[in-house]
């Protein structure tokens, strides 16, 4: 287990307050000057020397996304923008940090503004989060009165102003380029890529995107070193991250741990185990609904990371692990999913507009055990016509759980559904025989 | 993309007061010179706050003349988002999160009870326009499901009881309080927890 002074966020759970004076306690906000004063190349070296991988899902490295940034500001702004759109069905990670540890997430902006060169910076928060957001607009009025953000804030010598933008019950703002649209006052959704954001993002103008969580840690990294954060984890998967463990659990929480944790570890020890005894575990969704599922037998020895959950096809994604008991029907959990995925769809892309609704109608029906057996390998076919032929990754996110649960629990569905569609002749009922379809199958 | 529709009954005119012009001035001030149209969301936020949560069509009108921007844009907008309601709910707007970690930890359980005590239709408004409720996607609160929220609140760790309980203090106007109904302290585990355990109590 992680050991307690490594844990960056040792505020997780409001022990301290969150304040000012009792964040400063914990360290922020000490020497920001020092930092930034070793310049851009410097800090942006050090988070590549860390190997942080971006928090909110798809785990993309931090440093280089920031070295994507101009390195001269040209006639266009740069700008930050932050994003806490958690709307992933499993996480509520980000919720915390906003109302628990908002000054390291407020420093992180100042750092990271600073890195690429932003005078603004915009934190997005999903509409829901209201109470949460206020308690974040009174940390940043907090630091604009203590001169910490602002001209010269916390006397680097940057000037940064940061505003809060709420958004409006859209899962969809939580893509990077739905979240710009979304701030430019459009409906949310998603922008072709290229040209990515890092050169025509917000307003046209060159903006990184971070998730909450990825910024929150970067001052601690920079406080202790990357080499600190790289020794945490493992290659490419390195440091610390909050895991949400939701579900089927005794005592489901949030938790900070080291990347790589056993995932056995992470429900035995400190979700208090599955509800029923290790043995009633039937499946655990690993990272937020969007990433497939994975059955009992591999749970034993599987590790939370980025790289060793894609060997296992699936995802670390944001790190909301769903645990689900041998009590619940596993297809109707899937086709709650499903029907998650159709009412968020955006319905700018066609296979995923109709699409999501085909794969929630089937799996509504393959629960009741009333589709027919050559429907399995419809919906599959339908997956797999939504995946890649979208815009966005939201394609992927609604059909990876469905090829997840196909992938691992075909049986289970075959098992219910019997029902097949054709009268056979062996029935011997003449005038029920549709005679065309019989030819077809003879 | 849900299926909204603009409520029958329609007031004849929107205007904000002096208040709502105010915040609405603030927030226009934090998008650069020429980006006021940024502030579409925030806008329709304030004047559903200001007429009973819910947006008329006068309202997203006098928003574009405001913003200075087409009036099929803020539609398109206000119609996008879940969160804006374009006809009447409850003063107590209860919506329950079904998503499936709500969902096999009961959250059924709390549907049942807002359809004994409020309506066994979903967005139906009592008579006294008091209260409604919906059921709705994840709400990002999915350690502590099943729960809900009712206006700005959040209501976790709940079950059918307790989900009554809070249901029929609404009912005589009374605000529940927010939070765990378990009594467990934020995100933390209940019972043995094993981290940061010197700042426990501290």
């Amino acid at each position: 287990m992680l050991k307690d002074q490594d844990r960056i966020f040792q505020n997780l759970y409001n022990d301290l307050g969150s304040n000012l004076t009792s964040a400063q306690k914990r360290g922020d906000w000490v020497n920001t000057k020092e930092i930034t004063d070793k310049g851009r190349d410097w800090i942006i070296n050090e988070i590549k020397d860390s190997q942080l991988r971006g928090r909110g899902g798809a785990g993309f490295p931090t440093g280089l996304k920031w070295s994507f940034a101009p390195k001269e500001v040209g006639s266009r702004p740069h700008y930050l923008v932050i994003n806490g759109d958690e709307s992933e069905p499993g996480t509520c990670k980000d919720r915390d940090i906003l109302r628990f540890e908002p000054h390291k997430l407020i420093e992180g902006c100042l750092i990271a503004s600073y890195a690429i060169q932003a005078h603004v910076c915009y934190i997005y928060i999903r509409g829901e989060y209201f109470v949460d957001g206020q308690k974040l607009q009174a940390a940043i009025d907090e630091a604009y009165e203590k001169k910490l953000i602002g001209k010269n804030a916390a006397g680097t010598g940057w000037d940064l102003d940061i505003y809060i933008h709420y958004g409006a019950g859209a899962y969809i703002c939580g893509e990077e380029t739905a979240l710009l649209e979304s701030i430019e006052g459009n409906k949310g959704q998603p922008r072709l890529k290229p040209p990515f954001p890092a050169l025509i993002g917000l307003y046209g103008c060159p903006t990184i995107i971070n998730n909450v969580e990825t910024i929150a840690v970067v001052p601690t990294i920079l406080r202790r070193g990357g080499k600190w954060f790289a020794s945490l984890g493992r290659e490419k998967n390195t440091g610390t991250k909050i895991f949400c463990i939701s579900g089927n659990v005794n005592n489901p929480c949030n938790v900070e741990e080291e990347m790589n944790i056993p995932l056995k570890e992470l429900i035995e020890v400190h979700a208090g185990g599955v509800i029923g005894g290790w043995d009633n575990l039937q499946a655990v969704i690993p990272g937020g609904s969007s990433m497939p599922l994975i059955p009992k037998e591999k749970c034993e020895t599987l590790t939370m990371d980025f790289d060793s959950l894609v060997a296992e096809k699936s995802g670390l994604g944001t790190a909301g692990v769903v645990v689900i008991n041998k009590d619940q029907d596993i297809i109707k959990c899937m086709a709650r999913i499903a029907r998650f995925y159709k009412h968020e769809s955006c319905g700018q892309c066609t296979p995923c507009r109709e699409g999501s609704g085909w794969m929630w109608r089937m799996l509504e029906r393959m629960a009741k055990g009333e589709a027919s057996k050559d429907e399995i390998e419809m919906l599959d076919d339908v997956t797999k016509q939504i995946a890649g032929h979208t815009i966005c990754a939201f394609g992927e996110g609604s059909s990876w759980p469905v090829q997840g649960l196909l992938r691992h629990f075909k049986d289970e569905i075959k098992k219910r559904n019997n029902f097949d569609p054709i009268v056979k002749e062996t029935q011997n009922i003449p005038y029920l025989v549709d005679q065309h379809l019989l030819d077809k199958n003879a | 993309m849900s299926l909204k529709r603009p409520a029958k009954d329609q007031p004849e005119s929107f205007e904000f007061n002096s208040s709502s012009l105010e915040a609405a001035n603030k927030i226009i001030s934090k998008y650069p010179e020429g980006k006021q149209q940024s502030a579409v969301m925030a806008l329709l936020y304030i004047a559903q706050k200001q007429n009973d949560n819910w947006i008329p069509l006068v309202a997203m009108k006098y928003i574009a003349r405001l913003l200075d921007m087409p009036y099929i844009k803020v539609y398109e907008v206000a119609t996008f988002y879940s969160m804006f309601n374009l006809s009447p709910v409850g003063k107590y707007f209860v919506q329950v999160c079904t998503t499936t970690p709500c969902m096999i930890r009961g959250a059924g359980k709390l549907v049942e009870a807002c359809k004994e005590k409020i309506s066994e239709n979903e967005s139906e408004l009592l008579p006294d326009k008091n209260c409604s409720w919906m059921e709705v996607e994840c709400l990002g609160a999915c350690v502590t499901a099943p729960m809900m929220q009712i206006n700005d609140d959040y209501y976790e760790d709940l079950d059918k009881e307790k989900t009554l309980e809070i249901l029929d203090k609404i009912l005589k106007d009374e605000i529940p309080k927010p939070g765990s109904y378990r009594g467990r302290i934020n995100n933390e585990p209940e019972n043995g927890r094993k981290t940061l355990m010197e700042l426990k109590n501290a």
